[in-house]
């Protein structure tokens, strides 16, 4: 396969950046599609031409490092897939694809296709765990949980905190990656006692960050990688709301 | 050079009291001295979150390092199958006792015995922390937690979360961090590199870090330094490791001091999604969860064309039941792994390349799964096709996101026809030598998880790996530390223009501009790629003298080459892999050598080193327990020059035996 790609080329943060074209051949459909930047990269060396630098880890789809916008999709055209898993067999011989960072002003560019997210770790900071210091812990089966609120929870708790939800929102929203975690753990006994307080703190962390509001257009779940429920929006809207009732000075 | 004298620092006692008696009487540090006591964790997967997190709350100052853009992303997270726990919450017979004798026999051997007895005694506090911060583990219906087997045992303890535990359990350690990150007790760099150890006076005061965003260097006091940076399994290029999961921390640290225990003692897993082409980057695990339920075939012909679903039962050989009744499909890795080699080398193998074998669900589907459904929907004689269909649905409740991911790397439906696996190098069980305390020979340097030699002898049991980075980090660092620093609360903190810290930073600038002067023609990456080919053709799966020996000569050479003739784009300035990347290749070209030294030196096979010389007649790894019945810790003298030195393994409480999973 031979494909043309066009790639966002940034130098750093305060740099302006443009679309290079590179074309790519002998692609492989076996090839994932960070394996194909390896090997341009390879040659870019040849070259003489700087690498494209682009955020990418465990290559299994666990880990949320990578975070490639391409052809206008967070993590490319298939559902439930990132970037590292999406293969070549995905695209055509003659395609040209369209790569670029993910665009809010809360994850700002750091070079070519990496961006900053320290933004969602100062978020799960304001609130996003159990209060329990190790050594605390009651023996596990003292605290039966229902197998359904159990799914549930580990569902929420799939979020890979990729950064796609927030990549897809018109409005750059991090609302579903918020109330992933919030949902995790309002699901399970073990986070009811803080449960209003996590709810708010979270949600004023996330304004703080500069991400933007929810419209409820349901991009993000449509996006996400991890196919993380809007059902954990509306459980983040009724905690939100049920905990500012409850706590009207905040 | 000073000889170094090996002290594992063990209790006295009876095995099961040790750990009891040791916490009880280990010195204590005042809650006030431990304000003014800084601790450096460098690393946040498992053992680095968790140890992190929990120094932080007993009120130590700490800052952690993590090379990713969040602590979250650490290699942990892609743990799939599960973690071990003494708990016998199945009532099949479990006990620390056996959880410690499966571990010690698993490793064939070749662990320190007190270390793997405390591992089973906390095993069962990981559990109780980690579902009290809120990790989703599976459960019954009646709400209480399901496990299931793992090769090795013939017990069910391995608690788990879909095909995604080291996910769940990574992200309760990091909320646990972010929560005292929040609270100001630890200062959190990510995006930071750890390039060099500080010593003072002889003792580890801190490091030197690269912030790879803006390339700056670094200078980071603390009175203890923890390096909890996982394997070095990266150095074969293709492995199931991440990407950056790389040897430098260990690595500056073994030329400071730290012996290196084991280094040839390398996990390659079984199950693993085989290689499709030379541009493969990574290589991808299957669980060993799914060997509870897919069988492991070849055909019996070895001309065999037909499609796997064609070939009837009487064509197929199972091999893995066939040679070991008693275990069939849950031997341990590396004998499941090496029987896989045999049947490949012998030319039954399948797949394009013949170096595949099948890993089939349709058995235990139908037969074990939907039959049971059936049962429960009250559906009389049941057909195939329901039974299929039931069976999937359940299958897909305990493995769906790995037949998922096997889906979109092949193109092909595990549901339908068999996955085709062969084994990938997966876990370093070798590391950074530690002593009881997890104390490397250089004072104040500690080594958690993967990074050290310490737990799993020369095999690890599946669901151990998480088991251990949790168990130093939660629940035996803080109490081991506390025997240091106890004795070192005068020590005020050493400003960072000390001698010391502007000499190391010297070198490690001094080591990047030559990186970048060289100007060579050659990519890192490409000197990677020729370095794993070496170290898996000669120091994989099967070792011998002559493989061995060509390849420390090769790999000698091709360094000398890496310093001559590498080309690194960009500059120091600023966010530059290429840069990054070339620095741990460097790193992984002298441990590579340390590795073929090592396997050269072990005139034996046991766990996952395998010397062809050394085997039984059926091709079982052959020991050599009166020779060999020691931890080789390796102090680094120059290049290309180190001293062995011998740890000596006694077992007292456990009979050795060749291990038999027959």
């Amino acid at each position: 396969m031979n494909i043309t790609l066009k790639v966002w080329r940034q130098k750093n943060q305060n740099a302006k950046g443009a679309l290079e074209t590179y074309k790519v051949s002998d692609v492989s459909p076996d090839m994932s599609f960070l394996e194909m930047f390896d090997v341009l990269n390879e040659r870019l060396v040849t070259e003489d031409i700087e690498p494209i630098a682009f955020d990418h880890d465990c290559r299994e789809g666990i880990c949320g490092t990578c975070s490639m916008y391409i052809n206008g999709r967070p993590h490319g055209p298939l559902e439930g897939v990132t970037t590292c898993q999406l293969h070549m067999r995905s695209f055509k011989d003659g395609d040209t694809i369209v790569v670029e960072p993910w665009r809010a002003s809360a994850f700002p560019v750091i070079k070519d296709l990496v961006v900053d997210r320290t933004a969602f770790d100062r978020i799960i900071a304001s609130g996003g765990f159990v209060s329990v210091n190790t050594g605390n812990a009651q023996d596990a089966n003292n605290l039966p949980i229902g197998k359904d609120q159990a799914d549930k929870a580990f569902a929420a708790a799939a979020c890979i905190g990729c950064g796609a939800c927030v990549a897809a929102c018109k409005n750059a929203s991090a609302m579903l990656f918020v109330s992933a975690k919030v949902s995790q753990l309002a699901l399970l006994p073990q986070g009811e006692p803080e449960r209003e307080k996590r709810a708010l703190n979270m949600v004023a962390q996330m304004d703080a960050e500069g991400f933007g509001a929810c419209t409820n257009t349901g991009a993000c779940a449509a996006e996400c990688p991890k196919e993380i429920s809007l059902d954990n929006i509306a459980r983040l809207n009724r905690e939100f709301l049920s905990a500012s009732v409850a706590n009207p000075e905040v | 050079m000073a000889t170094i004298k090996l002290d594992a620092k063990v209790p006295e006692g009876p095995i099961a009291e040790k750990w009891t008696k040791y916490r009880s009487t280990v010195p204590l540090v005042n809650p006030a001295n431990k304000r003014n006591l800084e601790i450096i964790v460098v690393g946040t997967g498992l053992a680095g979150a968790s140890a992190a997190a929990s120094l932080a709350e007993m009120g130590y100052k700490v800052k952690a390092f993590c090379f990713q853009d969040s602590p979250r992303r650490a290699h942990s997270i892609a743990a799939q199958g599960g973690i071990n726990a003494a708990k016998n919450y199945q009532n099949d017979g479990d006990s620390t006792f056996r959880l410690f004798y499966d571990t010690i026999k698993g490793g064939d051997y070749r662990a320190r015995e007190a270390n793997v007895h405390r591992l089973a005694e906390v095993s069962g506090n990981i559990i109780d922390q980690c579902v009290a911060q809120g990790v989703p583990f599976a459960r019954d219906y009646g709400g209480m937690l399901r496990n299931r087997s793992f090769g090795g045992t013939q017990v069910q303890r391995t608690f788990y979360a879909a095909g995604q535990t080291g996910q769940q359990l990574l992200l309760g350690a990091y909320s646990a961090l972010e929560r005292q990150i929040g609270k100001g007790a630890v200062q959190m760099y990510s995006r930071h590199e750890m390039l060099e150890v500080v010593k003072i006076d002889g003792k580890a005061r801190g490091i030197i870090a690269r912030n790879l965003v803006t390339g700056e260097l670094e200078r980071h006091f603390g009175h203890a330094v923890l390096l909890c940076t996982g394997g070095y399994g990266n150095v074969f290029y293709l492995s199931t490791n991440a990407m950056g999961s790389n040897t430098t921390a260990i690595w500056k640290a073994h030329k400071q001091g730290a012996v290196f225990g084991n280094p040839c003692f390398t996990q390659i897993h079984p199950t693993c999604i085989p290689v499709s082409g030379d541009h493969q980057s990574k290589l991808t695990l299957m669980s060993e969860s799914l060997r509870n339920d897919g069988r492991i075939w070849v055909p019996k012909n070895k001309d065999e064309k037909r499609a796997a679903n064609d070939i009837p039962e009487e064509d197929r050989d199972y091999y893995l039941e066939r040679r070991y009744p008693a275990f069939g499909n849950l031997v341990p890795r590396d004998i499941a792994s090496r029987a896989a080699k045999e049947r490949c080398d012998a030319g039954y193998g399948v797949g394009a390349t013949k170096m595949a074998v099948y890993l089939d669900f349709k058995y235990n589907l139908v037969n074990k799964y939907g039959k049971a459904e059936a049962t429960k929907l009250g559906i009389e004689n049941p057909d195939y096709d329901t039974l299929v269909r039931l069976g999937k649905e359940v299958v897909k409740e305990e493995y769906g996101n790995l037949f998922d991911m096997y889906k979109q790397i092949t193109g092909e439906d595990p549901y339908e026809v068999p996955m085709m696996i062969y084994p990938a190098v997966h876990y370093t069980m070798g590391g950074l030598w530690v002593d009881y305390n997890l104390m490397t020979t250089v004072p104040g340097l500690y080594c958690l998880g993967e990074a050290n030699f310490s737990d799993h002898g020369a095999n690890r049991l599946g669901a151990s790996a998480l088991m251990q980075g949790l168990s130093d980090g939660y629940f035996v660092i803080p109490y081991t530390i506390g025997a240091y620093l106890s004795s070192d609360i005068k020590t005020k903190a050493i400003p960072t223009d000390h001698e010391a810290f502007v000499e190391t930073e010297k070198q490690v600038k001094e080591r990047i501009d030559t990186l970048l002067s060289i100007k060579g023609k050659l990519s890192p990456e490409s000197f990677h790629k020729r370095l794993g080919k070496i170290m898996w053709e000669k120091c994989g799966m099967a070792r011998n003298e002559k493989g061995l020996t060509e390849a420390i000569q090769e790999i000698r050479e091709l360094r000398k080459e890496f310093w001559s003739d590498l080309k690194v784009m960009g500059d120091a300035d600023g966010f530059n892999p290429e840069l990054d990347k070339a620095g741990r290749v460097a790193d992984f070209l002298e441990l590579g050598e340390l590795m073929c030294i090592d396997a050269l030196d072990r005139k034996e096979s046991c766990g996952g080193h395998f010397r062809e010389e050394y085997q039984e007649d059926g091709g079982e790894a052959m020991r050599d327990d009166k020779n060999y019945m020691y931890v080789a810790a390796w102090e680094y003298n120059k290049e290309s020059d180190w001293t062995l030195h011998k740890e000596d393994l006694i077992y007292e409480n456990i009979k050795i035996a060749q291990r038999n999973y027959k």
